[in-house]
């Protein structure tokens, strides 16, 4: 066996276990732990299969920014987790035979792909990168292929992305902004709309007598 | 040697485990949200898989693609637990058809 084989046992077998631990820790911060080891995990199967760059994608937007949000929300919700996990054991059946239902018809659809062709690959032109089984000598690195193409013939999809990150940025600071009562605060505009009629009051004080 | 096949049945066992983590913890919006990610991982895996086995990188930015979407539904996943946990004080998904009725 050599020492990639061993590195994707031992990648494999730590992504499933973990994926595993997800689902069934008692505690959420538990789950949140392990499904960064199952990121992680399954970084280092993209790095076995040549993918560098979606590696330390993965590394950097899963496990630097999406687990971490998890974490601060675990951590900020008061909530009894152990009586959420009522009805683990009834649910369990089913979910098992889903599951196994799922993973047969994905080895089915598997069994029944045939890999393409030569003359399919040439009429495709795909760009095999470095780290590719099919890859030339030449061939760029995965990073260098992958800007090849991004800001090229993906450049829309590329801005698409930009969107949909903003669109859920402003979604997330609306759904959860909420106005704090009884907090004092500049408000500019009361500010610039008063008038002196409504704030100066001009009284004549006789002599020797109060207001 | 490890082909295409050894990483296509990772990335199906991890969908697998995704989808009955929705089913076991129905109660908890939390570990569904995280079943989901893993599910998004195990596509993740499928494509570059793809990708690289057959040397086209459209794939790898087509997993970009879903890695930007992950993180988007990520980010507003939560923040909706947030807004659902101030008005509610708890998370239960049982409660959550409170419109409905």
């Amino acid at each position: 066996m050599t020492l990639a084989a061993l590195a994707f046992w031992v990648f494999a077998l730590s992504a499933v276990a973990s994926g595993m631990m997800v689902i069934s820790a008692k505690n959420p911060v538990h789950s949140v732990l392990f499904l960064i080891l199952a990121f992680i995990s399954a970084a280092g199967l993209f790095v076995l299969m040549g993918a560098e760059y979606l590696a330390m994608l993965l590394v950097v937007v899963y496990v630097g920014a999406v687990a971490v949000l998890f974490l601060f929300v675990v951590m900020m919700l008061d909530v009894d987790f152990v009586e959420m996990k009522q009805g683990f054991l009834q649910y369990l059946p089913i979910g098992v035979a889903i599951a196994g239902l799922v993973v047969v018809e994905l080895i089915l659809a598997f069994a029944a792909w045939k890999m393409p062709t030569d003359a399919q690959f040439v009429a495709a032109h795909p760009v095999a990168t470095e780290g590719s089984p099919l890859a030339a000598p030449d061939a760029p690195t995965n990073i260098e292929g992958l800007g090849l193409i991004l800001y090229t013939d993906y450049v829309h999809f590329f801005q698409i992305a930009g969107m949909i990150l903003l669109v859920a940025m402003i979604g997330a600071i609306v759904l959860t902004f909420r106005e704090r009562g009884g907090v004092k605060k500049q408000d500019p505009a009361a500010q610039v709309a008063r008038k002196r009629e409504a704030s100066v009051e001009l009284k004549k004080v006789g002599s020797g007598q109060g207001i | 040697m490890i082909g295409l096949g050894h990483y296509l049945s990772v990335a199906a066992v991890l969908f697998a485990i995704g989808m009955a983590g929705i089913f076991v913890n129905r109660k908890n919006v939390i570990i569904i949200l995280m079943s989901i990610e893993l599910m998004l991982l195990a596509v993740n895996i499928n494509l570059v898989a793809f990708s690289q086995f057959l040397g086209d990188l459209t794939g790898q930015v087509f997993a970009f693609m879903v890695l930007t979407v992950a993180a988007a539904e990520a980010a507003v996943g939560l923040a909706i637990l947030v807004a659902f946990f101030r008005n509610r004080g708890d998370i239960a998904v049982d409660d959550a058809n409170l419109m409905k009725n």
